[in-house]
């Protein structure tokens, strides 16, 4: 008997038949061909998250963002028109990368009035026009207004910024973000301030880190050395059952129980987390933010503790129950590689009580996340390996990585099959 | 140069080391500690973290003097450290080989 109540078809996985019920092939995760066609149809078509725009506080304020899968590198700005703009980071005179420091393949950050290229000093007004050529009698009809940064259409949702490649997208991000997206809006993201972000390189394609956080059916057993061991045994006799699932569109949601935040009995966790009142769930006491939005907690369970949403392609959204949110990125850099980034946002803490209660919900994220990081390049070795084993079972707490895995091949077919077309009708 | 603690905390100067500003170098310590090491800086500190949170709370989070940060610098390296001493029994967190999970942007203090 489950512990929760799941659809009228017997199980999650079968509510949405589209996905099927048989073992999977994770052929699409070890082939370099398969990837190339994921830069193209997956990462050169959709929605980005790229930020927030917090990281830009007024105008001027850039930063710039490497993105492997799509084999560039732009920069987002905070145009003197009070809008953020996103261009390749490409000087228009002969191709030199714009905005730098010290190291051409580093990220950075900063305020300015203007761009102006290392090289030559051209320079680009924060709308991306280009206002200056160094010496521009020298050329040949230049016309500064055919010179201006390349743009990448870049559009907002709920203070997350977004860019996408394909100039010939035409729908905004707010439709791209769905149901689940609007379950989401009014949430007060742009209270919580203090972050704490952490990147890693992780050696495993980058749909295998997003299985292991949409799923949590290894957490009882991957994570048992981390807590005191009559809780770990108990978990592992319990294991795990999500409150809920949904999916819409490419998108999909899992709401989880949150019973250690604060825990029913102090036993239940370890010294620290008692003098703290924190932990892996965050800190126990929260900020109210009054009524939350309608997509939260969608099985209003009074034991829900925490909504995990997997905005395709590489885009998570964690939010807790104590009002603390947890954002997972995975930028691709080859089809076995990957760069993960998990961001940490609180309210600013009022003392070093609080302080320290983040610290503790921050640095446990961080174990949790070595031990997760550490297993997938398990995972990829074998799956790359010379083994008879070629197909997997997934049960039905594993119903978004079934998801993931089809919405995947299902955009690299449409992509094919458009492809196909387009020199028919050229 | 080590920090120097608040007056009240004198009893923990020995583990002033302890008092650094940056998780990565927190963790990047405990990692080269031995349990021994780590165990004796959790016994000394843990029992005085209560007074150490009433003491830091007089204080903003904007306003904190040079010596409350270092003692909260410190109490944020018992965050780090509790988890081998709690649990773990060995610096690292078991099954994570030579993984690295670094912060890129953490609060100031």
């Amino acid at each position: 008997m489950p512990h929760f109540a799941k659809p009228a078809e017997g199980s999650w996985t079968e509510h949405y038949p589209e996905l099927g019920t048989e073992d999977v092939s994770y052929h699409d995760s070890i082939s370099p061909e398969h990837y190339e066609l994921e830069q193209q149809a997956i990462f050169g078509r959709t929605w980005l998250n790229v930020g927030r725009i917090e990281q830009l506080p007024k105008v001027g304020s850039y930063f710039s963002k490497e993105i492997d899968a799509v084999d560039t590198s732009i920069v987002v700005v905070r145009s003197s028109k009070d809008e953020v703009r996103a261009f390749h980071n490409i000087c228009r005179h002969r191709g030199n990368k714009l905005v730098w420091q010290d190291y051409p393949g580093e990220e950075t950050s900063g305020t300015c009035r203007q761009f102006t290229c290392k090289y030559h000093a051209w320079r680009y007004s924060l709308e991306g026009e280009c206002t200056f050529v160094q010496q521009e009698q020298e050329f040949f009809n230049l016309d500064k207004s055919d010179y201006g940064l390349a743009g990448i259409q870049c559009e907002m949702w709920e203070g997350f910024i977004f860019v996408n490649f394909d100039p010939t997208n035409t729908t905004p991000l707010r439709d791209y973000m769905g149901e689940l997206g609007k379950g989401l809006e009014g949430y007060p993201f742009g209270e919580l301030t203090q972050v704490h972000k952490y990147r890693a390189e992780v050696g495993a394609n980058w749909k295998l880190f997003i299985d292991a956080f949409a799923e949590f059916y290894h957490a009882p057993i991957l994570h048992a050395k981390q807590s005191v061991s009559e809780e770990s045994r108990k978990l592992m006799e319990v294991g795990y059952e999500a409150l809920a699932y949904e999916i819409d569109g490419p998108h999909g949601m899992v709401s989880s129980w949150g019973g250690m935040a604060p825990p029913k009995d102090l036993d239940m966790v370890k010294p620290i987390e008692q003098k703290l009142r924190s932990g892996l769930f965050g800190p126990w006491e929260g900020p109210d933010f009054g009524e939350m939005p309608p997509g939260l907690n969608p099985a209003r369970h009074k034991a829900w503790g925490v909504d995990s949403f997997v905005f395709f392609p590489n885009f998570m959204v964690l939010i807790w129950k104590p009002n603390w949110v947890l954002t997972y990125h995975y930028w691709p850099t080859s089809y076995n590689t990957h760069i993960f980034e998990g961001t940490c946002y609180f309210v600013p803490p009022k003392n070093a009580r609080e302080r320290l209660a983040q610290e503790m919900a921050v640095v446990t994220f961080k174990e949790y996340a070595l031990q997760d990081g550490n297993t997938l390049e398990a995972t990829q070795t074998m799956l790359e390996s010379n083994t008879p084993v070629k197909t997997f079972p997934l049960g039905d707490q594993e119903v978004l990585l079934r998801q993931l895995h089809v919405t995947a091949r299902r955009y690299i077919s449409e992509f094919q099959q458009q492809s196909a077309k387009t020199p028919a009708n050229a | 140069m080590p920090t120097t603690l608040p007056s009240d905390f004198a009893d923990l100067e020995p583990f002033a080391e302890w008092a650094i500003p940056t998780e990565k170098a927190r963790y990047d310590k405990r990692v080269a500690s031995t349990m021994d090491e780590l165990q004796a800086f959790y016994d000394a500190a843990f029992p005085r973290m209560e007074d150490a949170l009433v003491y830091l709370e007089q204080y903003s989070m904007d306003d904190l003097p040079n010596d409350a940060k270092g003692l909260l610098w410190l109490y944020c390296s018992l965050v780090t450290v509790s988890f081998p001493v709690e649990v773990w029994r060995q610096p690292r967190v078991p099954d994570s080989g030579a993984s690295s999970f670094d912060a890129v942007l953490e609060p100031a203090v």
